[in-house]
This record gives structure tokens, sequence and C-alpha cells, in this order.
């Protein structure tokens, strides 16, 4: 206690020098660097995950852009189609005959799988277009059609031709075998060495020997793996595997009951395995003549793939090859249309109620806390309650853009309204005093001056609530808003309708090879929608911008 | 400019002991009473701002309010042509009367009321429009003219008054924020002028200016005291001394002082005004 030392304030001389102070400084630094590293890393994480993202969707879309068709003569025998009703001719026969015409060797027989090269719309192309130009009955026309969906991906070279022959647990399977060293070559064959208990309740000495041989090759590959439940297994045994227990038992009937070594022959892609090959088949999708047909229209040079224009210009349909967007684009565009008359009024009267004439109280506090609230509410609970009252107490359609529009506005209108008020809130105070100062009333003030100004603040928000809209499913999956739209000519506000982000849905549960690029493909379409918007609402800000 | 910073002979006031505004206005011109305040209290919610203000304001002069930061000048100044009305939780009291009239009479509408009454504020506040929007704005939502050849005239005539027409003429139409900030007060005194007011209320109208823009907005004051009646808030004291014939001092939301500006800054009766004018409080 008596040590203690009364500090001064000249007494706190600092050196600046000291390895402390240094010290000091050096820590305050690294802090400094340390705080900017991890902005960095986060910014470029954001960025690296937002690249795989768009190179995901771009690189699995990207095949969807194109279509492979093949172009069919065809001749439109005016014997098939009656010139004063073409719409119901005999497609079906023309089409046939067209690509019997074009592909050699076809039979009664494989007609079948290779008609199925086409997509099973085909006849009904042809008829759309001879009722869109009648002129050509009698005549030989060359029309584009698109191959079905698995040749589309084939052409595009998103499935292979051939697929491995083996499975991976398969070749698990042979590797074991060969590790115990049962894997042999005889007689120019790759050949399982087993030990088989000949069971003389199972074969006859014969001759000639009869008897399960099959049976007794399994069980005996069966002993080697046992942990093995899976009768894949047994296609390791070429098919004539078991004559080799017949073989040895017309050469010596004495094994009967005994436990002898067998060299089985194991099947071709075995064998290819053995080797070190990897062994390969065709794809099961493909049928042998449909590949031999497909090549002969390739080298034909008969088959394109142009710019698929029906992805955008086509509604739904079950054939990938034939889906389009076009009902999506529709569906979302009238539900926006009715959003937007809905919710742009009614959020900027609320939001300058709210800012300008509202008496500041505990109603208006409330309603503000409420509003701010709304804006975090899932969507998806929206939907119940469009389900619950627009559906179900006013009886509005089901699926209706009208029904659609009105759930996302319900959505949107929190958005306008508090992006509103900040608008409005951020119109300078001195602007309202002149206009008030040469005697503007507080309504001319407000339709004079501070709206003008706030607009593009308005808009923004709007845009920005609107394009949140566009992408919004929950809420119109509730209303089914997700129809199966095959034709667009019958959208309307009240007719059924889907919209980008279900039809995203719908497609994405399509089990067909094709809907898995048309899904990032409607994505892209959903994204540069939205893009578009920003940009909008981009532009709409720098050209209402005024300073003051 | 300086020689009229020289103070007028104290000894020529006449009467100096008597304060009240019938022998103010008795010297040189005949001035006559334009708004007369009386008893005039002020809250802000719970906070009292102004505590019985009398004053009474005369046409064609300037009347300035001088005064400490926070001192009320400038809501009082605000009572005038009511525009505390649209502050929340504002609450006035008292008699303010324009030409015998009470303003705060229910029959009497404030909307016309600012148009007889101008105001100009301490920051130049053009509208984000063109120089002749800015000034035809007035006319046009008061209705006063009737043709297109009659706003021009006004708008002319508004920004010839605010002796800005000559340097902006060739550019009517470009944005009133592209001028320099003395070129918008001006504009913003030709805007408030444009509906002809009887009263035009300045608040602090030069403190976000320049020397030589303060000198021609006070020329214009001078010369616009000719035809209206202006009541000017300022923190200058030279300015108040320059511009004004009569002086008015605020001090905690009291009305100190009222006299001649000579009076006010050479001879003035309160204690307090005197250590303000001399710079020890303030």
């Amino acid at each position: 206690m008596s040590d203690a030392k009364v500090i001064k304030p000249e007494s706190l001389t600092i050196d600046w020098q000291s390895d402390k102070t240094n010290r000091r400084v050096r820590r305050r630094y690294a802090a400094n660097r340390r705080l900017q590293a991890y902005g960095i890393i986060a910014i470029v994480l954001a960025i690296g995950l937002l690249g795989v993202l768009v190179t995901s969707i771009v690189s699995t879309g990207a095949p969807a852009f194109v279509q492979t068709k093949v172009d069919l003569q065809l001749d439109i025998d005016s014997a098939k189609v009656d010139p004063q009703d073409p719409a119901s001719g005999n497609y079906r026969t023309i089409f046939r005959d067209a690509v019997a015409n074009t592909v050699p060797g076809v039979t009664s027989k494989n007609q079948r799988s290779i008609t199925k090269i086409f997509s099973s719309d085909a006849p009904y192309i042809v008829r759309d277009y001879v009722v869109s130009h009648p002129d050509v009955i009698g005549k030989t026309v060359t029309l584009a059609i698109p191959v079905s969906d698995p040749f589309d991906q084939l052409y595009k070279g998103v499935i292979p031709l051939k697929v491995d022959a083996l499975s991976w647990s398969e070749a698990r399977w042979f590797e074991r075998l060969k590790n115990r060293a049962v894997v042999v070559e005889q007689d120019g064959r790759t050949g399982l060495k087993l030990d088989v208990y000949i069971d003389p309740a199972k074969v006859e000495a014969g001759p000639p020997p009869s008897g399960e041989f099959a049976a007794l090759a399994q069980d005996s590959l069966q002993a080697y793996l046992p942990n093995v439940r899976d009768s894949s297994l047994f296609k390791m045994l070429a098919d004539d595997a078991p004559e080799a227990i017949a073989k040895r038992i017309a050469a010596d009937s004495g094994v009967i009951g005994k436990t002898v070594q067998i060299v089985f022959p194991v099947s071709a892609p075995y064998a290819e395995l053995a080797k070190g090959e990897t062994p390969k088949v065709l794809n099961p999708r493909y049928s042998p003549d449909q590949i031999e047909a497909f090549d002969t229209l390739k080298e034909r040079g008969l088959v394109r793939s142009p710019f698929n224009w029906e992805l955008f210009f086509r509604a739904d349909s079950r054939f990938p090859e034939r889906a389009g967007l076009a009902g999506a684009i529709a569906g979302s565009f009238y539900a926006l249309l009715v959003c937007f008359l809905l919710s742009f009024p009614i959020g900027i009267a609320a939001a300058v109620y709210l800012e300008e004439f509202a008496p500041k109280n505990r109603i208006t506090d409330l309603i503000e806390v409420n509003i701010n609230n709304l804006a975090a509410v899932p969507s998806v609970v929206f939907g119940l309650l469009g389900l619950a009252v627009f559906l179900g107490y006013f009886g509005l359609p089901r699926s209706a853009p009208l029904v659609g529009g009105m759930v996302l506005s319900l959505m949107t209108l929190p958005t306008i309204i508090i992006a509103t008020r900040a608008a409005l809130k951020a119109v300078p105070p001195s602007i309202r005093e002149a206009a008030l100062g040469v005697g503007a009333s507080k309504h001319q003030v407000m339709m004079h001056h501070v709206l003008p100004l706030a607009l593009p603040g308005i808009l923004t928000g709007t845009i920005i609530g609107m394009a949140q809209a566009l992408g919004e499913t929950a809420p119109l999956l509730l209303i089914g808003m997700n129809a199966f739209i095959p034709s667009v000519e019958n959208v309307g506000l009240l007719e059924p309708a889907t919209s980008l982000p279900t039809q995203i849905y719908s497609w994405a549960d399509s089990p067909e090879r094709g809907f898995v690029s048309r899904t990032s493909a409607a994505i892209l379409v959903l994204l540069g929608f939205l893009v578009l918007m920003n940009v909008i609402a981009v532009a709409l800000r720098h050209m209402f911008e005024r300073k003051w | 400019m300086e020689a009229k910073v020289a103070p007028q002979p104290a000894v020529q006031t006449p009467a100096p002991p008597v304060p009240k505004a019938k022998e103010g206005a008795s010297p040189a011109e005949q001035r006559e009473l334009k708004m007369k305040t009386s008893n005039v209290n002020l809250w802000y919610g719970e906070k009292q701002a102004l505590f019985d203000v009398d004053l009474e304001i005369f046409d064609r002069s300037v009347t300035a309010l001088i005064g400490p930061s926070g001192c009320g000048k400038s809501t009082f100044l605000r009572c005038l042509d009511r525009m505390n009305d649209v502050i929340d939780g504002c609450r006035v009291t008292g008699d303010i009367r324009l030409d015998g009239q009470d303003i705060y009479a229910p029959n009497v509408d404030p909307v016309q009321l600012r148009a007889r009454v101008g105001m100009v504020f301490q920051k130049p506040n053009p509208f984000p429009k063109s120089i002749f929007e800015n000034v035809a704005y007035g006319p046009r939502i008061h209705g006063l003219c009737s043709t297109k050849a009659e706003l021009e005239e006004v708008v002319v005539g508004s920004l010839t008054r605010a002796g800005l027409f000559e340097e902006v003429k060739d550019r009517l139409h470009e944005p009133g924020t592209g001028l320099s900030g003395g070129q918008q007060q001006r504009l913003c005194i030709a805007r408030a002028i444009s509906v002809n007011p009887e009263v035009l209320l300045m608040d602090e109208p030069c403190s976000a200016l320049d020397p030589i823009a303060t000198a021609r907005i006070e020329d214009l004051m001078e010369e616009l005291k000719e035809q209206l009646c202006i009541v000017i808030v300022t923190h200058s004291m030279q300015q108040a001394a320059r511009v004004s014939q009569r002086t008015a001092f605020f001090h905690l939301g009291k009305l100190i002082e009222v006299d001649q500006t000579s009076t006010i800054f050479t001879n003035p009766k309160e204690q307090r005004t005197q250590d303000y004018i001399t710079g020890r409080f303030g």
C-alpha cells in the first residue's frame, strides 16, 4: 500500500518507439487486415457459390435451347386427306409411309420401334401444318419433325449410346473372386474354377448325363460369395457354364456325390473385365434397329438441331420435345398484371395516408408494426389465406390467374407500402415547406411535389415486389395455379393457368430425361425475366432521379 | 453597403422612452400597422416555446427578429403564416391579426393565408423543376393567371423584382437547382412574391450565402420593402442593423424588447439586449 504511486498526467510519458507500442500498432494493423480478409473471403465465397449455381443451371439448361429434328419428306396424298376437311385426314399413315420411305429396311416388325425415333406428336404436327397450309394437299412437303426425347438426348450427347454393362457391385464381386485366385484362363476363355459338390439327388449319370446343372453351378458360385443375396450374381456364368458339369460327369461318372473342381466359363462382360477392359453394352433405352435407322438418317444429313423456338412459343406437353413455356409465361403475365393493378394503387394510397395524413397514435403504430410484420410472413401462408378466402368463401375459380394475382398482391402489398413510405420520407422537408409556403394545399403538395419526387423509389420498390411475386411458387400451388396447359389459346383471367415457377415445379417432377434440361431452361427464362425487371427498375430510377 | 451599416445618430430618435408602436411609427414615413400579435403562446407537445409575445409589425418596412439560437424567433415567424399547423403536437394560443383579422379564426383558410403571407426559408429550396415552373407554380395553383401570356408576364415580373431576370433570361427552362446558392435564394424570393403577397417572412435567408450574395439579397429587401411588409429572422446583427427599421429581441421564448433598430443597437433599455448586442452571450 505504501508503494502505491500517484500517477500524474505529466508522468504518463509514452515512449512511442518502445517494443510495447510497436507491438500494439502491429496488432492494430493485423486486426484491420483480418477484418478485410473476412470480408473478402465472404464475398469470394458468395460469388463462387453463385457461379456454381449459374454454371450448373446454364450447363444443364443449354441443351434445351436446341431441339433435334429430322427433315422428313411427307407425301400429302389427297387420297388420305380430304381437301374440304384437312383436319381429319389420315396423318398417321402419311407419317408412317414417310418414315418407311426415308429409312431403309423398315419392316412391319420393326416399324413400331423405328417410328418411336420420332415424337409421338409427329402426326399432329403434320396435321397442323396441312391445316394451316391447305395448298400442300397432293404435294410433297419437307417438314422438320422433332425426334422423341431419348433420341434428342442421344443426339445432344446427354445420354450415352453405350452404358457400362456391369454395375459397380458386380465388378466388386468379380474382383473378390479374382483375389481368391478362382479366375483362370482355359481354352482361350476366362473361367471360374469352382469347387462343386455333385449332389446325387440332383443329377443322373446318364448317359447322357442330366440334372439341374445350372442350379449346381449357381450354388457353387454362391458358396464363394455367401453374403451376396442378389440373383444378378449368376449372370457372371456364361450360358454354357452348366455344360461343364455335364462334360465332367460324362468323362467320369464317379464324381457324383463328390466335390470336384470344375472350370465354368464366364459371360462376355466379365471376360472383358478380366482382360482389364470396361465392358459396354448398348443403352437399354434403344434397340439396335432404332440405332441403325437413326445412324442412316444422320448419314443422309437429315438430322439437325436448330434453335428451339417452341420452348418459348408452345405451351406444355406430356412429351418433353414438344413442351414449351408460352402457357406459363402467359399465366405469369396475367397474374402479375392483376397483382400490379391491385397492389400498386392500394399500396401507394396506404403509404401516403400513413406517412402524410394519419395521426400518430396507437392504432397507426399497430398498423405500421403489422405491415412490417406482414412482409416477413411466409408466402405459403398467403396461399392458404387465398385458398380459404378467395376460393373457399368468395368461390372464385380455381387455378385462375385472377386469384393468383390477388394472392400475390397480398404478398407484394407490404413491400410496396414499406418502399413507398421510405421514398416519401426521403423527400426533403424543404420541398414540402417551399410548396406550403407559396400556398399549396396538402393535396397539391403531395400530387405536385412529393409524389413525383418519390416516384423513382416507389417504382423501384414496386418492381422489386413484382419480381418477388414472379418467382413465388408456394401460394400459387395452394390455389392450384399449376394446371396442365397444353394450349396458349384459352389462357385468360378466369381460365385455369400455370405460371413460370409452378411450371418449373411440375417439370422438375417429371421423369422424362428431356424435362431435366427443360427445367433448367425454364429457370433461366425466369431468371431472365427477373433480371429484365431489375434492369427496368434501375433504368426508371435513373430516368426519374432528380437532384435537389 | 457600408453606408447602410452606419447607425443613424441615436440623438435624432424622437422620444426614446416611449416604447410602443404608435410612437415608433410616427417618424419619417407614416407606416400603417400590418400585423399584430398579442399574448401568443406556443407549445411543442409539453414544452412551451413562446411566452406571451406581443408584437406589432408595420407595413412597408423591415422588421428584424434577433436573438440567440433556440429563442423562438423562427417559431414565432412560422406562426405568422400558420406554417406551424403542419407540425404534429404544436399548439398556439393568443391572437395574431393580419389587417385586423384573426388569422387563427376558424373561417380563415391557411392555404389562402399563405398566399397573402409569403415565406423564404433558410436554405434555398427551389423545386426540382425549371426556373419558369418554380415561379409560375404559385400563380398557377391560385388561378391568378388565365392566359399563358399573363403567366409569362407574372413570371418575368417576379424574376425582375427579385433581380434575377437579367441573369437567367436565356435559361428560363433549365432546372432551378442548377443555379448558384445566391441565385437560388433570389429565385425563392421571386417564387414567394409571384403571388403578390402582402407580407414576406424571411427565415435567415442569407445564412447559407456568401457576402456578395448576401448583399444582393439585402439590396433586394431594400427595394421590396417599398411595396410590402417584410419580417426577417437573422443571426447577423449587422444585417439587422443594415436592413431593418424595427428590431425585436427574443430570448428564451420571450420578446424582450422591440423598438426602432437604431434605438435597439445604440440605446437598448434592457440589460439582456445590451449584453446580446455587445456579444456577452448568445
